[in-house]
């Protein structure tokens, strides 16, 4: 990561107004959201967008020919430009053949993407943005932080600043007076405006129409009182049927701004008349600027299904942190960081891109079904493929890869660190990891690893067997995790081995963009895993049963080792995460608890994977409550703890001050206790409250319910 | 179709506009006139079927000959959509013809008026009645113009109007 980067990040850290604003809107918007999908199903109208929009990207060339031909029978012309400098000469030459010094603008973020105001101020003409966050930020030189919002990192004292210094002395930090303020001054310059210039958020082939979506009024008065008007237009806004704007109607104001519908929709098609009554000029571009060639990528295509919500920002626990301006000039959050690799270049996303957590929320709310998560991976490989890897850490992932010298190496490492750990945490890790422990304690490498403990446990012959996949953590730090799991099992009736030779999921090599290391590690855990003849394979850590069910089989897929994905989904067909599978075995009747209420309140942490990816976010509840505890909601209990691997040690300085909030909101419920069903929130969190000195407990589900077996 | 009516009520009133609804025309009538008596200033009134039909009043202050500068001086500007959508509280209408838009956009408050028969339930069955083919300029309106740009404050009444007044009229021409 670059120092300039790092320091963007500090200096939104230290922003106190951006910390305030971004956590209050991030908190009220998962609720207003979901109160405007109430009674409607959120996953078929998703379903439907993506189907319109899947259909889109892959029938670009066809719509827009069809578009074209529709649009200019109604009267529009309809220009088809492939980079941004055809689309500022097109335009360009257009308001100097009409004469015009001044134009208008509604928001647009195509526009945006090519920097066409710059281009036509430099010409001497003006151009005036009328959005009002958009005015806002032109006002001062800044760029959107937010697709949707995008002057959300100012405060009132700083927009009427704004607007004292730049447009008229005296302006007070009150917002309705602000508003009423850029009504007033914008109204002359909508009046006296020659063109005006629009986007649009849908663009259909059938019929030849744009369809703009606002809330302030601006697209409605950029589009009847100047005598032009000029929409720049992305292809990926082409739709192919009237019916099909239904569904992105549907999403997009709901996931956006938590609107049934926002104030205006305004669907023009071909040339109306002008206010005093000539026909008016209407001028289409429809953009491509690389989409065509996202289009053609089998991985990338999945992103032209955006509708430009901006929901991937507004759950984003990093975006909540630092804003978008750490993100990059135009598009921000998760989709940003993919839209700003291709529109711009890959290498562009390098620093970017690093700052995806990989919690997931993103591809939950995405009314596109677009996998962010999976796609900045995808970006990651590729930047790892381009330049390289750094050598510390290709040398780190070589020793992953060969699983007796990984192992080995750990074995000693919990003789070196004898010298640092105190009470079963590390306060003081050596070279590299120092950064690390000024926010949390780490947990000391335990003195045997789970693979040899396993070895002592007593176990019943039973006729039916599982697997237990340990993982790292469990095998070389929570060995009680794994012996809690066998425990669980063998009074179910399940007798449990432990493959030898398995080794590290792959995970962490996948997540820095490593797949070959990962493939490695998968490769050998597939043998060992499949060596064993056993109905299920049980894992209690969420990323590593990820990896074994969806992981490895993506991994081969990306680096087209077709032969290895029988093997796979073998072997992902018989893994389940271990409160799935203990929560199977209650319902079948095959595994009871101890009687009676405890005494013990806990509350319940989320972990990503298992709540996202593997969507087990009910049965760790469920046995937690018919293992005797009263279990006691915290709020954004599915909010990333900020662990995420090796993120927390990559930029530890926004991995704290999510474990920050996370502790808060744990300690708000007044539990003694917190239960989690990953061994690496395990980690963080536990940490982080040792760190304060808090006596709250902080278990795996599966070492709470082995002390409540029946 | 009261069941129609009262959900159209609660959506469109839950984003600030206001909704009345008038047993005849005339009562329609006296509806705008007192209207505008109350918030003064000057008024403009689309051409629409209402008008045709009933003839056009003459309040004072009140001007049928719809341009750009007596808009953007209007105090109210009055036109007459097509349809409603009850699940969102959304009028729809043909706005091809530039006076409707022009009253629309530019007033502070903007009044409009809807037969109570061209009430229909969702998106979904007015997207069928629609051709884009017939009607270049199709404007749906739900509430009066609004932003939330300055730290995430709903402000009512950015560059449209700031009140809307929705009348739905029963049995008449409109």
């Amino acid at each position: 990561m670059t120092t300039t980067f790092k320091e963007s990040i500090q200096d939104a850290l230290a922003n106190p107004n951006l910390r305030g604003a971004l956590g209050r809107f991030s908190e009220a918007y998962k609720i207003s959201r979901e109160k405007a999908y109430a009674g409607m199903d959120f996953e078929a109208v998703r379903d439907a967008v993506r189907d319109v929009k899947a259909y889109g990207a892959s029938h670009l060339e066809e719509l827009a020919e069809a578009f074209k031909a529709k649009a200019e029978a109604a009267g529009a012309k309809v220009y088809r430009a492939s980079d941004p400098a055809e689309v500022k000469a097109y335009i360009l030459a257009l308001a100097k053949e009409n004469g015009v010094r001044s134009i208008v603008k509604s928001k647009s973020m195509a526009t945006e993407e090519i920097h066409l105001n710059k281009h036509l101020e430099a010409e001497g003409i003006e151009v005036y943005e009328t959005d009002l966050g958009e005015w806002i930020i032109q006002l001062c030189h800044q760029t959107p932080s937010h697709m949707v919002m995008p002057a959300i990192h100012m405060t009132k004292e700083e927009v009427a600043e704004v607007f004292s210094t730049k447009v008229e002395e005296g302006q007070q930090p009150d917002i309705p007076k602000l508003v009423k303020f850029a009504r007033g001054k914008l109204r002359n310059r909508f009046l006296g405006a020659d063109m005006g210039i629009s986007g649009a958020n849908i663009a259909v082939a059938e019929t030849g129409s744009l369809v703009l979506i606002t809330n302030e009024g601006n697209a409605r008065l950029v589009t009847t009182l100047p005598r032009i008007h000029v929409a720049v237009v992305g292809i990926e806004k082409l739709v192919a049927t009237f019916q099909d704007v239904q569904p992105i109607l549907q999403a997009l104001p709901r996931n956006a701004t938590s609107q049934l519908l926002t104030s205006y929709v305004s669907v023009i098609t071909g040339q109306v008349p002008n206010t005093d009554g000539s026909p008016k000029q209407l001028h289409i571009i429809l953009m491509d600027n690389k989409r065509s060639e996202m289009a053609a990528d089998p991985k990338f295509r999945q992103a032209l299904q955006c509708i430009r919500c901006a929901s991937c920002l507004n759950v984003c626990p990093v975006f909540r942190l630092v804003g978008g301006h750490v993100f990059g000039k135009v598009y921000t959050g998760g989709i940003g960081t993919i839209l700003t690799a291709w529109f711009d270049e890959l290498k562009q996303s390098d620093d970017i891109q690093g700052l995806c957590i990989q919690c997931g929320a993103c591809k939950d709310v995405c009314p596109g079904r677009i996998d962010i998560p999976e796609l900045i991976l995808e970006l990651r490989r590729r930047l790892a493929v381009e330049k390289g890897m750094p050598l510390v850490q290709k040398a780190i992932f070589a020793v992953v890869n060969n699983r007796r010298l990984f192992h080995s190496l750990l074995r000693a490492a919990s003789v070196a660190q004898k010298p640092f750990a105190k009470g079963g945490f590390i306060r003081h890790l050596p070279l590299f990891l120092s950064d690390l422990t000024d926010f949390r304690s780490l947990p000391a490498i335990a003195p045997r690893p789970f693979r040899d403990t396993f070895k002592e446990i007593v176990q019943p012959e039973c006729k039916e067997k599982a697997a237990i996949y340990a993982g790292c953590l469990i095998d070389f730090s929570y060995p009680e995790m794994g012996e809690s799991v066998v425990r669980v099992l063998n009074k179910a009736g399940i007798q449990v081995v432990f493959p030898e030779g398995q080794t590290c999921c792959g995970a962490p090599a996948r997540y820095n963009g490593a797949y070959e290391t990962a493939a490695g590690n998968a490769k050998d855990n597939i043998k060992a895993l499949l060596e064993e003849d056993v109905t299920y394979v049980v894992s209690a850590c969420p990323t590593c049963t990820v990896a074994l069910k969806d992981d490895f089989i993506a991994t081969f897929e990306s680096l087209g080792m077709e032969d290895a994905i029988g093997d796979a989904r073998k072997l992902a067909a018989k893994t389940l995460d271990f409160a799935t599978l203990v929560k199977k075995l209650v319902d079948e009747g095959r595994l009871e608890f101890k009687d009676g209420q405890q005494a013990e309140t806990v509350t319940y942490h989320d972990s990503c994977h298992l709540k996202r990816t593997l969507h087990a976010q009910q049965a760790p509840r469920d046995l937690l409550k018919k293992a005797g505890f009263t279990v006691t909601e915290m709020k954004e209990c599915d909010i990333c703890c900020g662990m995420a691997g090796s993120y927390s040690l990559k930029l530890p300085e926004l991995s704290a001050p999510i474990l920050e909030r996370k502790l808060e909101n744990i300690k708000d419920t007044g539990a003694t206790s917190v239960a989690m069903d990953c061994p690496g929130c395990v980690m963080q969190i536990r940490g982080g409250l040792d760190k304060l000195g808090s006596g709250i407990k902080v278990e795996h589900t599966a070492v709470r319910l082995a002390k409540r077996l029946k | 179709m009261d069941n129609l009516f009262a959900s159209f009520k609660e959506r469109a009133e839950a984003v600030s506009a206001e909704v009345h609804r008038c047993g005849t025309a005339a009562e329609a009538r006296d509806f705008v006139q007192g209207l505008l008596k109350e918030v003064g200033g000057t008024a403009l009134w689309a051409p629409c079927a209402f008008l045709e039909a009933e003839g056009r009043p003459a309040f004072p202050g009140l001007s049928y000959d719809v341009t750009r500068e007596r808009a953007a001086e209007a105090k109210v500007g009055i036109s007459q959509m097509d349809w409603a959508l009850a699940d969102t509280g959304t009028l729809v209408v043909d706005a091809t013809g530039v006076e409707g838009r022009l009253v629309s956009t530019l007033p502070q408050i903007h009044v409009a008026l809807i037969g109570a028969d061209r009430l229909l339930p969702d998106m979904a069955s007015v997207l069928g009645r629609i051709k884009p083919s017939k009607a270049g300029y199709l404007s749906m309106i739900t509430g009066p113009s609004r932003t939330a740009d300055i730290e995430r404050v709903l402000t009512i009444g950015v560059h449209g109007p700031e009140r809307l007044v929705i009348v739905f009229v029963e049995g008449s021409a409109a």
